[in-house]
């Protein structure tokens, strides 16, 4: 089998082609790129938006609306930009020098860090009312201008600083001097600081602001321990609780009963020799393409004044309907309903994972079934139970459809939220004061499953196969469980039922003839000589629903690789407080985003409300722990020997990641898209303070149906929604099904 | 025939080098080697020893902590993977599966500056020197074990690197099998003219393919040396029983003449050579097939007593009760075996038995 490389021998070029000066080109784009911010595009954000290129043909390069830095400081206005033109001088003197100079990485840390730090001093310290703090107007004196929101020109400057800063901090030795993987993280930390970070610094602060602009910690304190958040009324047997209480109460409460109720499918589908236990399955997937407040809608129809049940018993017993259901029992029964599900896809993880070895070995030590499942198996099964206890009270302290909806008197924190906000009080301080009540709740409940119960998992099943069986359930167990899990399966199904009918029905509970009305003012299409018009009034909403959910779902997904990337595949310093900020927006609600975010970016230097923009970015950091997760699942599935491979073979950090790793990820990349596609259609909470007139969303355009008590144009379209979801993860299904095996026939003789 | 190749072979050079883990896990402990160019040196040791280790960071999979590393006569120490000249053949081939497998071998040369057709004619060949040109267009997938290793071996070979490494590559083949490759590599390095350095806990495996050995054990080197003379004289009792197992047993050294040494076990006298031993309290490290039983005992022998008798098809392995314990003896007498109970003579051979510092 030897045979001669005689053809082959000329002499390599390799060494000195691979090391020497790679990362020259991507040097000199990011200071063309820094350039061209500071010098050809304008400087401030152009009032049409983001992608209204009209700036073109009106007035640029010379009036101060449209005109690039450079010349908006030549004309002598806005001297304060001037600095920026020094770093810029400085990195572009560096070209010259060659890598391993250490001045070369000192100018680019230096001149770069600078830049940025000056970049945000200005856009902070200056703003639509010249100096932003009294402080700095006393120590220099009145400004005499102001400046409006950062456009294309400054989004150019700091993405051009931060990246030539990575560059210094890879030049220095970092990570082996890997551009690739400092950039990566230092793009991941800034995203990260500016979107999650800063909007909710911004918001602790603004709890302490008075109304004449000033900071004060006794607004705080007053705010904090006002009688509505803490109040104890209903204990001593007055009128009601404080707000913080009754969202406690719920929240435990939920979290309990969805626990419960999870175990118990849980144990019907994988312990039990119930005939119809596969169908079960498919309950968890009514979570992912239900509208969260869906369920309250169904409940009102059953419940309501007018509701099914509610007339029927008033009916046969002759008794006057009430509005009992408004208030805590509808919202429990909503949230339980519409959490259930998600408890049972972390119980059935927990109870699977119980290795049948052990309840075997249990049995061949002659236990009887119920003392194995009492002594073995549910001892095993307990951090689960912790894990989706807290997961289910995170669920319902941030839930904010169903308690919008059933609330009735019962006011929860989510909701309280909203109407400061958005009611007549507008008080942006108290919103802040109660979004970090409840901040504080979730963040508290998601730092409890992580350390402490992060290592508490007794799931013991391991890569290597585990030959045993689930031995079944004791019979005194498994009668009341499944007598229990069916009823709660079919209770669901009416509820799903209900939704669908009562799309289809004049006006539920009065006038029940069957009608396709509340579809066709919806969904209307008139077909003219020009073409189709869309003359339904959901319309507008559902397109750009689906637009919106459409650019955020592949930035979601990238980000979320990406960062699933480096912290399964790299090592850095502070590797767990970035993983720890990274996943820390899944213990973020909704609403608290949304309050923060309209806190943040209202005001320059970012001026993002009533953009499309804002709803984007608020998808993709609230769903990307998501893509995280999915990453770093399917990430820890490919053996690290085929990067280092690829490492020894001579390909950078970048081609490894482009060929090896993004090809044999492509099931995880669909999932990650679809399923941020899918939350980004259904989310609400966060949602409802970003809409606008131009910009309004599917879930906001319902619930406002529903706050005008038009249930039957809301119903038909949440019916919509469910489809169309449907829809996109049956496809989904099939895509990834597809992928999985080709994968499997693929690597099937790897190792 | 492979004197026509261009051999970039280079040496490796370990100065003082350490490798620690966060702050109390000590992989590698201030160890220093010299690999000569052109030759196959094999890290052998049980697992944990730190000889991946060491091998990942000739590689560049690892940065060392501590020291200097030369490959060739340039210093590597800090450059990362991508830019050293070395390549790796890893214990689990790392073949790409969603790649033929002549892009497999593409992959590298496609990223050190060769032109289409180059790449392909290269690929092609180093795919003819494993004997696998018909294969090209290939899965991974779709080849058995051992192809898949020569896919790996040539991938790595085509980049006719300065050193080439190999991370316990036969571990996944059958016994059959796993004779065969590593013939076959060992005929590539020494047709080519490579450095390799090659781990394996093995030592039988090492002993077949080696130029040199280096021993590892907790971390640092026990021993360095040709095949031979790791096996016939280990400097230490760890080298000693993990290479070929040894019985090790006290002993005294009455006196030294020369370089013979005359020891005694109890009653027991044996003369063997010294290795700068002086009279005193020493070990003696023999191998089970250097422990001689018959069946009559004279005088001079230890009483010895079977315990166990095990029949393994090309010879019988004995547990034999001495006066100092348990000894471990093989014999390539299956026709007439001794049997259990049985009272034996027991000597050792002329040859063999080492003499080691008192461990």
């Amino acid at each position: 089998m030897m045979r001669s490389l005689c053809c082959h021998n000329k002499t390599l070029v390799m060494q000195t082609a691979r090391s020497g000066d790679v990362g020259r080109p991507v040097l000199i784009f990011w200071i063309i790129i820094g350039w061209l911010g500071f010098l050809a595009l304008p400087w401030y954000a152009i009032e049409d938006g983001f992608f209204a290129f009209e700036w073109l043909f009106d007035g640029y390069p010379f009036d101060t609306d449209y005109a690039p830095a450079a010349f908006i400081v030549a004309q002598g206005e806005k001297l304060w930009l001037a600095p920026l033109v020094l770093p810029l001088l400085a990195v572009t003197a560096v070209i010259g020098r060659p890598k391993s100079d250490p001045l070369y990485a000192t100018i680019l840390i230096a001149a770069s860090g600078f830049g940025l730090a000056w970049l945000v001093l200005q856009g902070f310290g200056i703003g639509l009312r010249g100096w932003q703090f009294g402080m700095l107007e006393s120590l220099f004196g009145d400004l005499g201008d102001r400046q409006f929101g950062m456009g294309y020109g400054a989004l150019f400057v700091a993405v051009s600083l931060l990246f030539l800063f990575t560059q210094g901090i890879a030049a220095r030795g970092a990570i082996n001097g890997d551009v690739f993987v400092v950039s990566a993280i230092g793009s991941v930390i800034a995203l990260i600081t500016v979107f999650v970070f800063f909007p909710i610094a911004n918001m602790l602060a603004s709890a302490f602001i008075t109304e004449d602009q000033s900071y004060s910690i006794a607004v705080f304190f007053s705010k904090f321990f006002d009688d509505r958040l803490w109040g104890l009324g209903c204990v001593a047997g007055g009128h009601r609780c404080g707000v913080a209480w009754n969202s406690l109460f719920l929240a435990v409460s939920v979290g309990l009963l969805t626990t419960l109720l999870g175990l118990v499918f849980a144990l019907v589908a994988t312990r039990s020799g119930f005939k119809y236990k596969r169908a079960m399955r498919a309950l968890t997937v009514l979570p992912i393409i239900t509208p969260p407040f869906v369920i309250g809608l169904a409940i009102i129809l059953l419940f309501g004044l007018s509701g099914t049940v509610t007339t029927f018993v008033a009916d046969l017993f002759g008794v006057q309907p009430t509005r009992w259901i408004y208030g805590l029992p509808g919202i429990m029964i909503a949230q339980v309903l519409a959490f259930t599900p998600v408890a049972f896809l972390v119980m059935i993880g927990v109870v699977e994972g119980v290795s049948p070895s052990m309840e075997e070995a249990a049995q061949t030590l002659r236990a009887s079934k119920w003392e194995v499942f009492r002594t073995v198996s549910f001892p095993l099964m307990r951090p689960g139970l912790a894990n989706a206890f807290l997961i289910g009270f995170i669920e319902s302290m941030a839930d904010f459809g169903n308690p919008l909806v059933l609330g009735g008197n019962y006011d929860v924190l989510s909701t309280e939220i909203f109407f400061a906000i958005v009611g007549a009080q507008y008080d942006q301080g108290q919103a802040a004061v109660l979004a970090i009540v409840l901040l504080s709740f979730t963040l508290g409940a998601f730092y409890a499953q992580r350390f402490w119960l992060g290592n508490k998992s007794y799931t013991t099943v391991s890569g290597k196969g585990d030959a045993g069986v689930h031995p079944t359930m004791p019979k005194m167990l498994s009668v009341p469980v499944i007598f229990i899990a069916v009823g709660w399966a079919g209770f669901t199904a009416v509820i799903y039922c209900m939704i669908v009918a009562g799309s289809v029905v004049e006006l539920w509970g009065l006038n029940n003839s069957l009608t396709f009305k509340h579809y066709a003012t919806a969904f209307s299409v008139a077909l003219e000589d020009n073409g189709v018009r869309w003359t339904g009034a959901a319309w507008n909403s559902f397109w750009t629903t689906i637009q919106i959910a459409a650019i955020a779902a592949p930035l979601t997904a990238a980000l979320g690789l990406l960062t699933a990337y480096l912290l399964t595949r790299q090592n850095f310093a502070g590797k767990s407080s970035f993983e720890f900020g990274t996943m820390l927006s899944f213990a973020i609600p909704g609403t608290v985003i949304g309050v923060s975010y309209i806190l943040a970016f209202n005001v320059p230097p970012l001026e993002l409300t009533g953009t499309g923009i804002i709803l984007v970015i608020s998808f993709v950091f609230r769903n990307m722990s998501v893509g995280v997760r999915a990453g770093i699942a399917s990430m820890s599935q490919l053996d690290k020997s085929l990067d280092e491979s690829s490492l020894t073979l001579g390909a950078n950090s970048w081609h490894t990641f482009r060929r090896i790793i993004l090809p044999l990820l492509k099931p995880a990349i669909l999932a990650a898209l679809v399923y941020s596609f899918v939350t980004a259609m259904t989310a609400v909470s966060a949602v409802i303070f970003l809409v606008s007139a131009e910009y309004d969303m599917a879930t906001s355009y319902i619930i406002g149906r529903v706050e005008n008590n038009d249930y039957g144009l809301a119903i038909a379209y949440s019916t919509t929604l469910i489809f169309v979801m449907l829809l996109v993860v049956g496809a989904l299904q099939l895509a990834v099904g597809r992928t999985a095996i080709g994968r499997r026939k693929s690597t099937g003789q790897q190792s | 025939m492979s004197d026509t190749i261009n051999s970039k072979a280079a040496s490796v050079r370990f100065e003082q080098v350490s490798k620690r883990y966060g702050a109390d896990v000590l992989a590698v402990d201030n160890i220093s080697l010299d690999i000569e160019p052109s030759t196959l040196v094999t890290l052998l040791g049980p697992s944990g020893c730190g000889k991946t280790t060491t091998l990942r960071m000739i590689a560049g999979l690892e940065i060392a902590t501590g020291g200097r590393i030369l490959i060739g006569d340039k210093d590597v120490t800090k450059l990362p993977a991508t830019d050293r000249d070395v390549s790796m053949v890893f214990q689990s081939y790392a073949l790409f599966p969603h790649m033929s497998v002549l892009e497999n071998v593409s992959y590298g040369l496609s990223y050190s500056g060769f032109n289409k057709t180059e790449t392909r004619d290269r690929a092609m060949a180093g795919l003819d020197i494993v004997g696998l040109g018909a294969y090209a267009s290939r899965l991974p997938s779709e080849l058995s074990g051992g192809q898949q290793q020569r896919v790996a071996v040539a991938r790595a070979l085509v980049l006719e690197p300065q050193v080439l490494l190999f991370d316990e590559p036969l571990s996944n083949l059958d016994a059959k099998l796993r004779r065969q490759v590593r013939e076959e590599i060992r005929e590539i390095q020494q047709g080519l003219g490579l450095t390799v350095v090659y781990v394996t806990h093995d030592q039988e495996e090492a002993l077949a393919v080696s130029d040199r050995i280096i021993v590892m054990r907790n971390a640092a080197i026990a021993q360095e040396g040709a095949p031979r003379e790791l096996f016939e004289a280990p400097t230490n009792a760890f080298v000693a029983d993990f290479i070929g197992e040894a019985n090790l047993i006290p002993c005294q050294i009455d006196s030294v003449t020369g370089d013979t040494a005359n020891i005694h076990i109890g009653d027991y006298a044996h003369t063997l050579p010294a290795r700068g031993l002086t009279p005193g309290a020493a070990t003696v490290a023999v191998r089970p097939s250097r422990v001689q039983l018959v069946a009559n005992p004279t005088p001079d022998m230890i009483t010895a007593t079977i315990s166990k008798a095990t029949y393994v098809g090309v010879h019988m392995e004995y547990t034999v009760d001495t006066p100092f314990g348990p000894l471990f003896a093989v014999s390539g007498e299956v026709d007439d075996p001794f049997t259990v109970g049985q009272d034996m003579g027991l000597s050792f051979s002329g040859s063999g038995p080492v003499l080691l510092p008192e461990s």
